[in-house]
C-alpha cells in the first residue's frame, strides 16, 4: 500500500481535535467553542491600553463587548506557541531566524525592511480578520467545517487577494534588494 | 487557573504540535502556497476541514454540539477578508501561526504579533464607525449553507468530503 503522506495524517488529525475540542468545550464548559485566534489579539491590546489608558478601555464599546479577561481562546493562543516550541525542540527544527529566506531572496536581509512589511502587514491582517470576524483559523477551519456561509466567502477573499498581491509583489514590479 | 484555562491551553499546545509538524508556521509555506509553489497549507487545512466536518455535521445534527456561525455581513466580509489577503501575503504568517512561528525560534513573527496587537487597537478605536458605516450595511445574520440552499448539512459534508478527496488526488498525480 502507498504511504500516505504526513500532511494529511497531520491535517486529519487536527481535524479530530477540532472536533474533541468542540464536545470538550460543551461538556465542561457548557457551551460549544470552535478554534479561533484573532479576537485574541484585540483582547491583548486592551491589556496593553488598560496600563496606559484605562479609562479609554473601560469607555469602548468593542473592549466592552469581548471583555478584557484571559478566557478560553487567549490561553488556546499562548498554547500554540509553548506547542510549536516543544515541537521543534523535539524533532530540533527550531531555529532563530530574523529574516525568512524567500523573503531574503527577494528583498535582501535587512531585519528593519523585513520587521517594517511585517508589522504593516500585521495591522492590516488582524483589523480585516476583525472585521470579516475571523481568520484562517475562525473561518477557514472552524467556519468551513460547520458550512458557515460567510466563511466560505472570506476564505475565498483571503486566498484570491492572497495570490494577487503575493504576484504582484514577489513577481513583477519592484527592484529587488 | 480555571477548567476553561487548561482546556484552552491544553487545545493550543495540541495545535501548536500539529501546525508546527506540518510546517505550517513557516513563512515559506505560506507565501509558497499564495505563489503556487507549494500546497501544503491547501493540503492540511482542506484534510483538517474534511474531517472535522464529518464530526461537527453529524454531532450537531443530534444535538450533542450547537453550531455557532459567523455572521453573513456582506460589506465587512468583503472589505475585511480583502483586507486580510493583503495583510496576509506582506506579513506572511496568519494570526495563530504567527505564535507558532514565534515558538519554533522565527523571531521576524514578533514584528507580526507587535503589528496584530496594534491592528486590534486600531479595530476597537474604529469599531463605532464600523458599526454605523460598513456593518449595517447587509447583515444576513449567522447562517450556514444549509440554510441558504435548504439542503442538509448531513447531504453536503459527504459531497464536501468527496470533493476534498478528489482534488487531493489530483494534486498528487500532478505531483504538487
Amino acid at each position: 500500500m502507498k504511504k500516505i503522506k504526513k500532511v494529511y495524517v497531520l491535517g486529519a488529525l487536527l481535524g479530530v481535535l477540532a472536533v474533541v475540542s468542540a464536545l470538550a468545550t460543551t461538556w465542561l464548559l457548557e457551551r460549544t467553542l470552535f478554534i479561533g485566534t484573532s479576537t485574541s489579539f484585540v483582547r491583548a491590546a486592551g491589556f496593553i491600553e488598560r496600563i496606559f489608558a484605562p479609562e479609554a478601555v473601560y469607555g469602548s464599546t468593542l473592549y466592552n463587548l469581548i471583555g478584557i479577561r484571559i478566557d478560553w481562546q487567549f490561553m488556546l493562543v499562548i498554547g500554540i506557541a509553548i506547542g510549536a516550541f516543544i515541537s521543534s525542540m523535539l524533532s530540533r527544527t527550531f531555529k532563530i531566524e530574523f529574516v525568512p529566506p524567500i523573503w531574503r531572496e527577494r528583498f535582501g536581509s535587512s531585519i528593519v525592511k523585513r520587521g517594517l512589511f511585517a508589522f504593516l502587514g500585521g495591522v492590516i491582517a488582524i483589523y480585516g480578520a476583525r472585521l470579516a470576524d475571523g481568520c484562517p483559523s475562525g473561518h477557514g477551519i472552524s467556519g468551513l467545517m460547520q458550512l458557515t456561509a460567510s466563511s466560505f466567502i472570506a476564505m475565498f477573499l483571503f486566498f484570491a487577494v492572497g495570490i494577487l498581491v503575493a504576484r504582484i509583489i514577489y513577481k513583477e514590479g519592484g527592484s529587488g534588494k | 487557573m480555571s477548567i476553561e484555562h487548561i482546556l484552552g491551553l491544553v487545545t493550543g499546545i495540541f495545535f501548536g504540535v500539529l501546525l508546527q509538524k506540518g510546517g505550517l508556521v513557516r513563512f515559506e509555506k505560506q507565501v509558497g502556497m499564495l505563489l503556487f509553489k507549494d500546497f501544503t497549507v491547501l493540503k492540511f487545512m482542506l484534510t483538517a476541514i474534511a474531517v472535522g466536518m464529518i464530526g461537527i455535521t453529524i454531532f450537531s445534527h443530534f444535538g450533542v454540539i450547537s453550531l455557532n456561525h459567523r455572521p453573513m455581513n456582506v460589506g465587512a466580509i468583503l472589505i475585511g477578508g480583502s483586507l486580510f489577503g493583503i495583510g496576509w501575503v506582506l506579513t506572511g504568517l496568519c494570526p495563530g501561526t504567527s505564535l507558532g512561528a514565534l515558538g519554533e525560534g522565527r523571531f521576524h513573527a514578533i514584528f507580526t504579533i507587535i503589528g496584530m496587537i496594534v491592528g486590534g487597537m486600531l479595530f476597537s478605536h474604529s469599531y463605532e464607525f464600523l458599526y454605523n458605516t460598513v456593518l449595517s450595511w447587509a447583515d444576513f445574520g449567522r447562517i450556514g449553507i444549509p440554510d441558504i440552499t435548504g439542503i442538509s448539512g448531513l447531504i453536503i459534508m459527504p459531497l464536501f468530503v468527496i470533493g476534498v478527496v478528489f482534488l487531493m488526488r489530483f494534486l498528487e498525480k500532478k505531483g504538487m
